[in-house]
């Protein structure tokens, strides 16, 4: 572990050190036909409000399994799985839907931008699950935007925006609803150096003065770099002595 | 959810060919479909123009015997007849065999009274009455020949042999949309009157009595008494609604109507096959789109929207083109025909009916992509290329 993000911590308010995902004994398989494909092996993992945690490993050692899990998209076969204090796994469909929406944002490799979708457009979609009026909407929109410093392409569709412009779009929908934990897959994996750093910068910003918990895959060690902690899977198990992030 | 259905537009205009062709072979689909049950309509047009207080009597055993103008003075005895009159099926052929309408020898007088949907003028009629060699004419077939009141009409007789000539002393028309302005009437006793000479033992014979009764609540009372009357006599009658009758005709063809209609559903079934090809593949190329929604949040009715929406949209907007496409067809085709048809009108019903099947192509071709997209897990759908 770098030094880095425990003197970021150290020097960091209180209420950042409550858990906020909590796995215990967590494991994954899937069905290929009647042969069981083990993917997650017992997964002990605490991350904690305010942490900006990357998951690295080599490809198909179950980064992503791991992270959609966390995030609610996939159900665990066993174990506990605990964000924000509910068990999630437990969650009825609709409801992990509904909470999903509330409490994640996502940030996906290829950007995921719907392409009949502006700019602006893209960034409302998770603001009409809520009860906002459209004036509400709009301020809450040109907010992020300006956060991520687009608010001149807010009626670009993403064919007309760059990979690094599109994924800030991304950022700036996943920031909207003002969820506690934002989840990345690879969200420097389709992007140039440049974009790429501008991409983590906003991210880091996202962390350090929005108090949002991060939980990043990358194979980039630069983008790693920027979190608190770094933990590696392998073959579905995690390889790093535990206590070094907790 | 507004918002969902501007979407759903939006993804339609995404593949402009497809959309266009898929739109193409929807109008395509409900102009043939309503054409065709047009034909089908057409065809029981004789029967919806008739009147429930008019039964036609004939001979029992078939139309193709006549009955003895004698029973006339008999039927007329019957109480609640308030009319009779009668005519004969004439089958003549105006220059050519192609030149198809129906013809008819009538007793005039009476036959106008019992038929007061075809209007003609008095000086008209009256003319028309007074001349024996007279003739009147449908509205639509004198257009079609471009007849004019004056104009000699000469006929080569089938059932009747010999070179016939009529003048024509009137042009009537339809009380009604539905009123047949196809028929050509001329006086039975210019018909009788040869016969006599040419050929006696087929004169003083009747191909059918019209009678006009009371109340259309008596018509089976009626049918019956007048049938009696003629129990065990050498022509023996058979007498029904004009209804009836008519559907009589179309009963012959029967299976050539049921054949239409069958083939007016599979093309509907068909482009509902090709619809939902369209819509599986629209939805299968995004499904890392579908993936994301579900991620942010939005359930399956969001999703349902989207994809109903984008499919009804196609289906409905095409089948309203489709209707609309099928008037001038349906104008076109009626012009074609001619006189083959007395009314060839697309109904309220075809319409009803080929917006029920545009409905129903976009809920079909919804249903199965919709279905999958929810049910697909949404890791998965994350994964895919799109
Ligand atoms: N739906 C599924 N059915 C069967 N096996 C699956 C399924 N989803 C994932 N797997 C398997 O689980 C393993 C882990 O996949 P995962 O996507 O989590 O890997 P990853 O670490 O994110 O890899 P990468 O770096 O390439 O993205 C892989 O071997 C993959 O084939
Ligand atoms: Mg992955």
């Amino acid at each position: 572990m770098s030094a880095k993000p425990k003197d970021l911590r150290a020097a960091g308010p209180v209420r950042y050190m409550n858990p906020i995902v909590e796995i215990e004994n967590l494991t994954k398989h899937y069905w290929k036909g009647d042969q069981i494909v083990p993917v997650l092996a017992d997964i002990n993992l605490v991350i904690r409000e305010g942490d900006f945690l990357a998951l690295m490993g080599p490809s198909g050692s179950g980064k992503s399994t791991l992270l959609n899990l966390i995030a609610g998209l996939d159900r665990p076969t066993g174990g506990v799985l605990r964000v924000g204090g509910i068990n999630i796994a437990e969650l009825p469909e609709s409801s992990l839907t509904d909470w999903r929406s509330e409490h994640v944002g996502f940030i996906f490799q290829f950007y995921n931008l719907m392409p009949v979708l502006t700019a602006f457009e893209n960034v409302e979609l998770p603001l009409l699950l809520t009860g906002l009026s459209k004036r509400e909407r709009r301020e809450h929109v040109e907010l992020v935007l300006e956060l991520v410093g687009l608010t001149d392409r807010m009626d670009h569709y993403p064919s007309q925006l760059s990979g690094g412009q599109q994924q800030r779009v991304a950022i700036a929908r996943a920031l909207v609803v003002d969820p506690a934990l934002i989840v990345a897959d690879e969200p420097t994996g389709d992007l140039d150096r440049v974009s790429a750093e501008e991409v983590l910068e906003l991210m880091e910003h996202l962390n350090l003065n929005l108090g949002k918990t991060i939980i990043m895959v990358t194979h980039d060690q630069r983008a790693a770099a920027k979190a608190h902690a770094i933990r590696h899977l392998d073959k579905g198990v995690l390889t790093d002595d535990p206590s070094g992030t907790d | 959810m507004l918002f969902f259905l501007r979407l759903a537009l939006r993804n339609l205009f995404r593949h402009k060919l497809r959309t266009s062709l898929t739109a193409l072979g929807i109008v395509i689909a409900i102009v043939a479909f309503a054409l065709l049950r047009t034909v089908v309509d057409a065809w029981y047009a004789g029967a919806e123009a008739t009147s429930a207080n008019r039964l036609i009597t004939r001979n029992a055993i078939s139309l193709i015997f006549p009955l003895p103008i004698s029973y006339a003075n008999r039927i007329r005895q019957i109480d609640g007849i308030t009319g009779l009159s009668y005519s004969n099926w004439f089958g003549g052929v105006y220059i050519d065999e192609r030149n198809f309408f129906p013809q008819f020898a009538i007793e005039p007088k009476s036959y106008l009274e019992l038929y007061p949907e075809f209007i003609l003028s008095e000086t008209e009629k009256t003319a028309f009455i007074k001349d024996r060699k007279g003739a009147i004419a449908g509205r639509k077939l004198a257009e079609e020949y471009g007849w004019k009141i004056g104009d000699v009409i000469p006929l080569r007789g089938t059932i009747y042999s010999g070179s016939w000539s009529f003048v024509l002393r009137g042009i009537y028309r339809g009380a009604e949309r539905k009123t047949d302005e196809t028929l050509f009437l001329f006086h039975w006793d210019n018909l009788n009157e040869t016969l006599k000479k040419t050929d006696p033992s087929r004169a003083e014979r009747v191909g059918v009595f019209v009678l006009r009764i009371d109340r259309g609540g008596r018509a089976a009372e009626l049918s019956d008494a007048v049938d009696r009357l003629f129990e065990n006599s050498l022509a023996e009658t058979l007498t029904e609604t004009e209804e009836a009758f008519q559907l009589g005709f179309v009963a012959m063809t029967e299976a050539i109507l049921v054949a239409i209609k069958i083939v007016s559903f599979v093309v509907i079934a068909i482009i509902m096959a090709v619809m939902a090809n369209t819509m599986a593949m629209s939805t299968r190329e995004r499904r890392r789109e579908y993936a994301t929604l579900k991620a942010v949040g939005f359930g399956s009715r969001y999703l349902l929207a989207l994809i109903l929406g984008e499919s009804l949209a196609l289906s409905i907007g095409s089948g309203i083109l489709g209707i609309l496409a099928a008037f001038p067809a349906a104008g076109i085709l009626a012009a074609k025909f001619g006189t083959l048809f007395p009314v060839f009108e697309i109904s309220s019903r075809t319409i009803q009916f080929g917006l029920f099947a545009s409905c129903l192509i976009g809920l079909t071709a919804a249903v199965f992509p919709a279905w999958r997209v929810i049910t697909f897990p949404v890791s998965e759908g994350l994964r895919s290329i799109g």
